[in-house]
């Protein structure tokens, strides 16, 4: 059988072959589904805007007096920025590692391994979530924050700029960093017993809930090993008068250096996720 | 590969460990063919399926599925096949319309999202949540995104479990609209009334291996098996295994003058019933 009537295009030479969707219509396509099913689900929503509030009308009401002679900044100021930082690790890290084991268990992630689309465009629609989340938390709690407790926002373009780059490289961070646990958890219910302590005990240990120069140095040590103690810190230099900056403990805000930890928290993320993304359930190959 | 093969597989094992859950298949699909796959749970059926999807790696063996290896498969390949998986729950807080004008955006020339849903009977539910849908209603919707990219090759696994008869018989319609537009299709089934109505051939697999591959008229001999000639006389029901039905009646017919038989009925095998001779006599044979 050698036809070669142009007539009937054999079915492996399709002479017009439809362009594959590009990329960012994906992304933009997985973000906006990402956002619906965000919305709609009352776990996520409790978790990422819910609790933090709370923390912080607690905190904020618990210990509302002045932290710093020197500075004359309160407790609240202290904490917002501790909670912002914290709202990264919520959004990104705990959010992710939770919720996509559970997609791997209910099929999702299963049926989109069968379909063209590509995992970058799944990742990227994880980041439109996250991006979206994050910000909502971040100007919830900045207006809770104001309302009730006289927190203070950045005072100089500068300040803002930083608080600028501080979200997104720790929102790349956190956000690699939750799709790379991921891969952890054998089950989806598994995953917020793993997941959840970890945020604790590094809110705990990175100076969320204390202030970080009053916690014992070894712990300073281990928690200088996680990107939530560098962002805590590039937050204070944010939201805390450059006056407080003498109580770190390396007296200055080091911000060099938390862009580079943040940088090679990024890289780390991004080559876990590259390397260990799992579309399936354990021992499903 | 020939051009007329949707899927072609030789020698395919896949081992876990030391236990071989497929152990030396050989399987050509032809372009156009609706072909079934049967066996009890656990024969292989979803491995070896699973292996053409590309969802799982295989231990040995040539496959090409639409002459491309599956254990490699690129995106462009995944536009021309189309998956309806086992099971999920995924898309629970999403509507009927969300979720396929969603998964109508990964494809390049993808079939009308409404006429799909239409086609597979949802044009009620679009706006309704997933989560309310019924499970024969879920089913429905997991084939709507099977074949929303406008695949040539299509992979069915158990789709009617949990229909109603009603239902079965439009999904059984649903396919023979696809199958006369030309797309093949891959279908697993513990139905085998599904099987005989819609497949061109079927295989039965059993313990990862394929016992025999056959037109459902003429599996495990079914063609020139014997039928069972059944009437009543005396007021006892009487049975006859014969290979020729026809010189049984007509013997009884004259035996009886010509009369009408009290309740004739003439029954060749079912094809269940030559599928659980199959399986039955290749688990009692030792090896």
């Amino acid at each position: 059988m050698t036809t070669t009537s142009p007539a009937t295009p054999g079915p492996s030479s399709p002479p017009l072959q439809a362009p594959m969707p590009s990329l960012l219509t994906l992304s933009l396509s997985r973000g906006r589904v990402e956002l619906l099913m965000f919305v709609r689900d009352r776990r996520s929503m409790v978790f990422t805007f819910i609790f933090p509030v709370m923390l912080l009308l607690i905190f904020g009401s618990v210990f509302n007096g002045s932290i710093s002679k020197v500075a004359g900044v309160t407790f609240s100021q202290y904490f917002v920025a501790g909670m912002i930082a914290s709202g990264l690790m919520y959004s990104g890290f705990q959010n992710l590692a939770i919720q996509i084991p559970m997609e791997r268990e209910d099929g999702t992630l299963k049926r989109l391994a069968g379909t063209p689309l590509p995992q970058a465009a799944y990742f990227a629609g994880k980041v439109v979530l996250v991006l979206a989340s994050l910000l909502a938390q971040v100007a919830l709690l900045l207006a809770v924050g104001v309302a009730f407790f006289k927190v203070k926002l950045p005072s100089t373009p500068a300040k803002w700029l930083d608080f600028g780059w501080l979200l997104l490289l720790g929102l790349l961070a956190c956000t690699l960093l939750g799709i790379a646990f991921s891969s952890i958890p054998k089950t989806g219910r598994g995953a917020p017993a793993l997941v959840s302590p970890i945020v604790l005990v590094l809110q705990f240990t990175s100076g969320v809930f204390f202030l970080y120069n009053q916690l014992p140095s070894w712990m300073q040590h281990m928690s200088a090993l996680f990107p939530l103690k560098w962002l805590c810190q590039g937050m204070r230099s944010v939201f805390l008068p450059d006056s407080f900056m003498y109580t770190e403990p390396a007296g200055t805000w080091e911000l060099g250096r938390v862009a580079l930890v943040l940088l090679a928290w990024i890289v780390v993320g991004a080559i876990a996720c590259a390397t260990t993304f799992r579309w399936q359930r354990h021992g499903e190959r | 590969m020939g051009e007329d093969l949707a899927i072609a597989v030789r020698g395919l094992r896949k081992s876990y460990g030391s236990l071989n859950a497929i152990d030396g298949v050989d399987l050509d699909v032809r372009r156009g063919e609706v072909f079934a796959l049967l066996g009890p749970n656990g024969a292989g059926k979803t491995t070896t399926v699973e292996i053409l999807e590309g969802y799982r790696d295989r231990t040995a063996g040539d496959v090409a599925v639409l002459g491309e290896d599956p254990a490699h498969p690129s995106d462009r390949w995944r536009t021309r096949i189309g998956i309806v998986l086992q099971s999920t729950s995924d898309n629970a807080d999403l509507t009927v319309g969300e979720v396929v004008r969603h998964f109508h955006t990964f494809y390049p020339a993808p079939r009308d999202a409404a006429a799909v849903i239409s086609a597979v009977g949802l044009s009620e539910k679009t706006d309704a949540r997933v989560r309310t849908l019924s499970g024969g209603q879920r089913r429905r919707l997991d084939v709507a995104l099977g074949i929303l990219g406008d695949p040539e090759l299509l992979f069915l696994d158990e789709p009617t479990t949990g229909f109603d008869p009603e239902a079965r018989r439009q999904f059984w319609e649903l396919i023979e609209r696809l199958k006369a537009e030309g797309v093949t299709i891959l279908l697993t089934t513990h139905y085998l009334e599904e099987a005989e109505h819609l497949a061109d051939r079927v295989a039965v697999i059993l313990d990862g291996r394929i016992l025999e591959v056959s037109p459902p008229a003429s599996l495990g001999g079914r063609a020139g098996a014997a039928t069972t000639v059944r009437w009543l006389e005396d007021g006892r029901t009487r049975t006859v295994q014969t290979d020729e039905p026809t010189r049984t009646v007509l013997e009884l017919a004259s035996r009886l003058d010509g009369e009408e038989i009290p309740e004739l009925s003439v029954l060749r095998p079912s094809l269940e019933e030559i599928y659980l001779q199959m399986i039955g006599t290749a688990e009692r044979s030792p090896l």
